[in-house]
């Protein structure tokens, strides 16, 4: 029997096996994707937020554990756990060692995310690079890995572990660690969770997903359907806007669009919803998905003129083009009298100002509702180009509620031999909100604690036993 | 804004279009930024002309670590393989501008052409030994090469073909240049260029530990074999100029004795290159199959193939110098020598020449303005 069996095959559960692994357990993984897809989301991220007190390595000037901590508190709207999350906060200031042992390498931060280089590390070649260096560890360290292996549901006696069963295979051990990730790509149980509103619609029909499609939540139901204490709201996840011809699953970083902040966004009435300007668009980042699935037809359009062109992230779709807003309208397929009544409405607002869209500037529109408060600009410079939006969900924040040791409760008392990580736990920390790189933080923080508490356990009952 | 250009819009060849795709979706990710100058040089991008898709192929060392970072790469369906893409466009580059325009078809055939000129130079020095001697093995010349080759007889074969393979390059590499011109070289921007070409600096992984080959991991392999090859190389050439400079300034003749220098720059020069060779074969061929180009590997080969065959056959005739198999040796190294040369110009040696000449325009971009500012 192994000691350690950790389920899942992302950041989370990599760091987890590796730490049990170094604790001296034996650990097998389970990982449900094929190797070519394994690492759940963690092949699509990029950076990790880090504390620190002073300059360390790629990370300049400081962030200390107070600022952290009031940018959770800012995000997450009080919906987190202060003592779990300052723990998670500690944690990011000392574990890049670690990760570096590990293989994982980091890069100043470059293009199009210099405002980050103060609060988080990039990992050179992103996720997963992040991802290989930790299975090429794994694998030098002996942890088994057993691909295309999905848990369906695990056997349990009064709290504490006992085996795992994917399919007709039964993996016992002595503990386990449960990081198999959130249920995003559960289709069936985002529609449940979202319901239907008022127009009859039901919106989670129209999300796209931006990362693994092997998340579909089956242990997470299970453990949550066989007594396990939640944490969480379902219809609460990382929720960006992206280009509406991304493709259903993986599409990742490259599909958001990037604009926002420099036009205009109408819904499906060619009606503006939300000031456009209230934020560097990184820090409003999450939020517009969550807009966009809020509108008819979960659909919105980022409109913008010739000047915004070279001041964005690329975009990896082309945009619809047009010479004149009227025709741009047509091109989109919405009201024409309605989006030039927008328009119009929105560029006759536009107060004079010094436009500068690396600075909060003072372009902001007055008397107009919503507002939009910084980058207001004309839209008057053709070719006017449009943008078709669709919300991304990228990861769910219903989870399984633990303690600093990462177990998993029952009725409030905490199983001795069964641990949770990652993306089955974030909302414990993350209850809304978002903030870049601290999915990271949560999933190596947490990771590292559940292997090694598994491991304590494993060694426990090989010692009683 | 992207800068107003005055370059022709050409219509992107398949090879083209493809990297043009493939780093549409890489600019809007950019986490491999930190691998090598490519994606710090495509940032400063919009779109994908085909002049531009020619310098960053040729930016690019097909040191492969993008491809497996690559969350985009197959089986998602975006299918992004950046060396793949890049490899097929140099291939292409080295054919669009070789000179005399004519012969850039030679490219498709290498391996043919390669195997043509070996057994052409061979046969025309065996050729020639018979003329001279009468007979292929004979009694030892004391080492003496112009016993079996009259030193006029080897400068005359050889020097118009040297001066034909610089010129057909120089003339390759500016029509290349003038793809894309990205201003005035400064110092400092030839001085980065030239360390970063004799460093292979874009073979280490942006992290000091290499590329990759047959998997995720990194290896400093392809680095160090590539400098054995081409030190080796160099140090053989050294060889070669020195000799010629003792003839000609001298008059010292050669054979020369085993400690003279252009000897000791051969023999090192010699072994250097069969290390370098060998190692860059093995890694040839137990790369990656989705790295690099496969129809190429006629090419790469043939060029491995016959710098290990011209060193080796070098080491060979030193160390049978003394003994009756001077002549047969002689004739296949000088035979594979010539091979070499009259390839030099539609082969891989080509990709040093580019390479070198894209690594200038990004010494020199990179010291220019932004033209791609974008918000925080």
């Amino acid at each position: 029997m192994v000691d350690v069996l950790v389920i899942g095959g992302g950041n989370a559960a990599l760091c987890a096996a590796l730490m049990a692994r170094e604790a001296g357990a034996s650990v097998l993984m389970l990982e449900a994707a094929p190797r070519e897809w394994r690492g759940g989301n963690s092949p699509h991220v990029r950076n990790l937020r880090c504390m620190h007190e002073a300059p360390q390595d790629v990370l300049v000037e400081a962030y200390p554990e107070e600022e952290f901590w009031q940018d959770l508190l800012k995000v997450t709207g009080g919906k987190t756990d202060e003592r779990l999350a300052r723990l998670v906060i500690r944690a990011s200031s000392t574990c890049r060692d670690w990760m570096r042992k590990h293989g994982v390498r980091f890069q100043p931060s470059l293009s199009g995310a210099l405002h980050t280089a103060r609060t988080n590390a990039f990992f050179m070649g992103g996720g997963k690079a992040l991802v290989n260096a930790y299975y090429r560890s794994a694998q030098t360290l002996g942890v088994q890995v057993r691909y295309e292996t999905p848990v369906d549901h695990i056997e349990l006696r009064a709290g504490r572990f006992v085996a795992a069963h994917a399919g007709p295979l039964r993996f016992e051990a002595r503990a386990c660690v449960l990081a198999a990730g959130g249920f995003e790509s559960n289709r069936e149980w985002l529609r449940e969770a979202w319901g239907r509103n008022a127009r009859g619609e039901w919106p989670a029909d129209n999300f796209l997903i931006r990362g693994s499609r092997f998340n579909r939540g089956t242990l997470l139901k299970h453990l949550i359907d066989s007594g396990a204490d939640a944490i969480g709201d379902p219809t609460q996840a990382h929720m960006v806007a992206i280009d509406a011809r991304a493709p259903h699953y993986d599409g990742g970083i490259c599909t958001r669009i990037d604009c926002v902040s420099l036009g205009v966004v109408v819904n499906r009435d060619a009606q503006r919803f939300y000031d456009e300007g209230e934020d560097f668009w990184p820090k409003r980042y999450a939020i517009w998905g969550r807009l966009v699935a809020q509108q008819p037809g979960q659909i919105a359009w980022s409109i913008i003129d010739a000047k915004a062109v070279g001041r964005f992230m690329p975009p990896v779709f082309p945009g619809t083009q047009a010479d004149s807003l009227p025709e741009l309208a047509r091109q989109l397929g919405l009201d024409e009298a309605s989006f030039m009544h927008t328009l119009d409405a929105y560029n006759a607002a536009c107060r004079p100002g010094t436009f500068d869209h690396t600075v909060l500037d003072d372009c902001a529109t007055a008397g107009l509702a919503p507002a939009k408060t910084h980058w207001a600009l004309p839209l008057d410079t053709p070719p006017f180009y449009g943008y078709a939006l669709k919300p991304g969900v990228t990861f769910t924040y219903l989870g399984l509620k633990t303690d600093e040791h990462a177990a998993v409760h029952f009725n409030g008392v905490p199983s001795d031999n069964l641990f949770v990580a990652g993306e089955m736990m974030a909302g414990n920390v993350l209850g809304q909100g978002y903030t870049a790189g601290v999915g990271m933080s949560i999933g190596t923080a947490f990771g590292r604690i559940a292997g090694t508490s598994a491991a304590r356990a494993a060694m426990k009952e090989t010692a009683h036993g | 804004m992207a800068e107003s250009r005055v370059i022709p819009i050409v219509p992107l060849s398949a090879a083209r279009a493809e990297v043009e795709r493939v780093l549409t979706i890489c600019n809007a990710c950019r986490y491999c930024e930190g691998f090598c100058a490519v994606f710090p040089a495509m940032t400063r991008r919009l779109s994908f002309p085909a002049a531009d898709v020619d310098y960053l192929a040729n930016l690019c060392h097909n040191c492969g670590a993008c491809l497996h970072a690559c969350q985009y790469a197959p089986p998602h369906e975006f299918a992004v393989n950046v060396p793949q893409a890049m490899a097929r466009v140099r291939g292409d580059t080295y054919a669009d501008h070789a000179w005399p325009p004519a012969l850039g078809a030679l490219y498709k055939r290498n391996g043919l052409v390669l195997s043509t000129a070996l057994a052409a130079g061979l046969a025309l020095f065996l050729v020639l030994a018979v003329i001279k001697q009468g007979s292929l093995w004979q009694p030892a010349v004391g080492g003496n090469f112009y016993a079996v080759f009259p030193h006029g007889l080897m400068v005359g074969l050889f020097a118009p073909v040297f001066l034909f393979v610089v010129f057909a390059l120089a003339m390759a590499v500016r029509s290349f240049w003038r793809g894309v011109s990205p201003g005035a070289a400064s110092a400092p921007a030839v001085e980065e260029a030239a360390r970063d070409a004799l460093r292979l600096s874009y073979l280490d992984g942006g992290h000091g530990e290499g590329c990759n080959e047959r998997d995720d991991g990194y290896t400093l392999a392809r680095r160090r074999f590539h400098h054995f090859t081409f030190y080796g190389f160099a140090l053989c050439f050294a060889a070669t100029c020195v000799a010629t400079l003792y003839h000609y300034l001298f008059g010292w003749q050669a054979p020369y004795g085993l400690t003279s220098l252009p000897k000791l720059l051969g023999i090192v020069g010699g072994v250097s290159l069969v290390v370098g060779t060998v190692g860059l074969g093995w890694l040839n061929l137990t790369r990656h199959p989705s790295q690099g180009d496969a129809a190429q590997r006629p090419m790469d080969r043939g060029f491995i193939l016959l710098l290990f065959l011209t060193a080796a056959s070098g080491l060979v005739l030193m160390l049978v110098r003394t003994t009756p198999a001077l002549p047969l040796a002689l004739c296949v190294h000088l035979g594979s020598v010539m091979a070499l040369f009259l390839t030099l110009p539609y082969g891989k040696f080509a990709h040093g020449v580019f390479r070198g000449a894209a690594l200038l325009k990004w010494a020199i971009e990179k010291r220019r303005p932004h033209s791609v500012v974008m918000g925080e």
